[in-house]
């Protein structure tokens, strides 16, 4: 259901501004979401300061930067730091990214950092996935086949594996389907774009043998037809890929095997 | 994740967020996302609007204006076919500065709904779907609409 407004325990109140640096000139601001599930508060953001002449170029420099020599407690996923795991990923200056490749001079002026949209907080940028991933593993994201074992690996021409790219890239981060206001209304029915993009993924692979099945299972009101072509998911996708267009693809298929 | 699996596999669309009408709460402790009375992070009060995003909204927010509009309109001619008097009374709100707000609004927003709507029937096949055509369509529509309400304005 559309909700414009947020909950009462999760509205956000003004949190603390951490002294500035010493002898520093080229600070830079960052007010960052932070929520505390063992002080029974209501979510603040903190104000911090960073030196940007002693800091890396990138979001999660800074972040790592705060948490080692200004707050301690400061909460975030982290580990490849180079876009290939998708942990960090966050709402940075408005839009979802991985905070590892998304470069700080990105954000003019202030930079304000929000766990992924519409999900619900561990502690401070950490957001909890369950649901997320329980999503992509409906979709059955692994090669399903009905012939007897191949003697060796199954085969696939050049051609066949090309329709792979720009799919099998997906690092799972959900900044797309955090960014869709249809998945923020209807996330609990509808599969978002990411699972769809796995979907698709499995769906025109050329040795999968459950196609029908499937494109059956995606033929529900919510699961796949939610999406409204606002293309957030598109726009924000930090590894350039298009959900979006995947999705197209599938609602294509759904006529072509009708008509 | 075993028993998140077999929740959808029974083919309920309603999957549960909380963990209580979860079968084997035993096992899922961790996925169990409602736990401490976890916040909400915040959505669209933080997300940055964009071309794609609004252009989005607009096709639906002008395409229920259009239902007050032909509602407006449909009064019009009901008023005129029950006489005179009030014919007069309604054609003078209409043809009213406000009236005529309204109706030009409406102009605007059917021309915009036609647009995008074109927009998405082109979608539809598949094309204009990359991240610079995106934006180019989104400039057309929005464009394309004020361009066309002038013009017909001025003709009319």
């Amino acid at each position: 259901m559309v909700q414009l407004t947020l909950p009462k325990n999760s509205t956000i109140r003004t949190g603390k501004t951490w002294p500035k640096p010493e002898g520093s000139t080229n600070l830079k601001r960052f007010d960052i979401y932070r929520w505390n599930p063992d002080d029974g508060e209501n979510p603040r953001v903190d104000t911090y300061f960073v030196d940007l002449d002693s800091c890396g170029p990138m979001m999660l420099d800074a972040l790592i930067k705060i948490k080692n020599e200004i707050d301690p407690t400061l909460s975030f996923r982290r580990s490849c730091r180079e876009g290939i795991c998708g942990s960090c990923a966050m709402n940075i200056g408005g839009i979802n990214t991985l905070a590892c490749i998304f470069g700080i001079d990105e954000v003019d002026g202030d930079v304000k950092v929000y766990p992924l949209p519409h999900m619900p907080v561990v502690k401070d940028l950490i957001p909890d996935l369950t649901h997320f991933y329980a999503q992509h593993e409906s979709v059955m994201p692994w090669l399903e086949t009905k012939t007897n074992l191949p003697q060796k690996e199954w085969r696939q021409s050049i051609d066949d594996r090309k329709k792979l790219d720009g799919l099998y890239e997906c690092v799972m981060c959900a900044c797309c389907s955090t960014s869709c206001p249809s998945y923020w209304w209807n996330g609990d029915k509808y599969l978002g774009p990411a699972a769809l993009l796995h979907a698709y993924r499995w769906i025109i692979d050329s040795r999968d043998e459950a196609t029908g099945e499937r494109l059956d299972d995606l033929e529900d009101p919510f699961k796949l037809y939610r999406c409204h072509t606002i293309m957030n998911c598109t726009q924000t996708c930090p590894k350039g890929l298009n959900p979006a267009k995947a999705i197209m693809q599938i609602k294509k298929m759904m006529v072509e095997r009708a008509v | 994740m075993r028993v998140l699996r077999d929740t959808v596999a029974e083919g309920d669309t309603t999957w549960s967020k909380g963990g209580s009408d979860r079968p084997n709460k035993e096992g899922i402790q961790m996925a169990d996302v409602n736990r401490g009375n976890r916040p909400l992070s915040p959505h669209l009060q933080i997300y940055r609007p964009q071309l794609n995003m609004v252009t989005s909204i607009l096709t639906r927010i002008t395409g229920n204006a259009l239902i007050l509009g032909g509602i407006l309109v449909t009064w019009w001619f009901v008023a005129a076919a029950s006489g005179p008097e009030a014919f007069e009374s309604f054609n003078g709100f209409l043809t009213s500065w406000f009236g005529d707000l309204i109706l030009f609004g409406s102009l605007w927003a059917l021309w915009y709904h036609l647009l995008a709507g074109l927009r998405h029937l082109y979608w539809d096949t598949g094309r204009g779907l990359d991240k610079s055509e995106i934006k180019n369509l989104s400039l057309a529509v929005l464009g394309g609409s004020a361009v066309l309400t002038i013009l017909t304005a001025l003709i009319v």
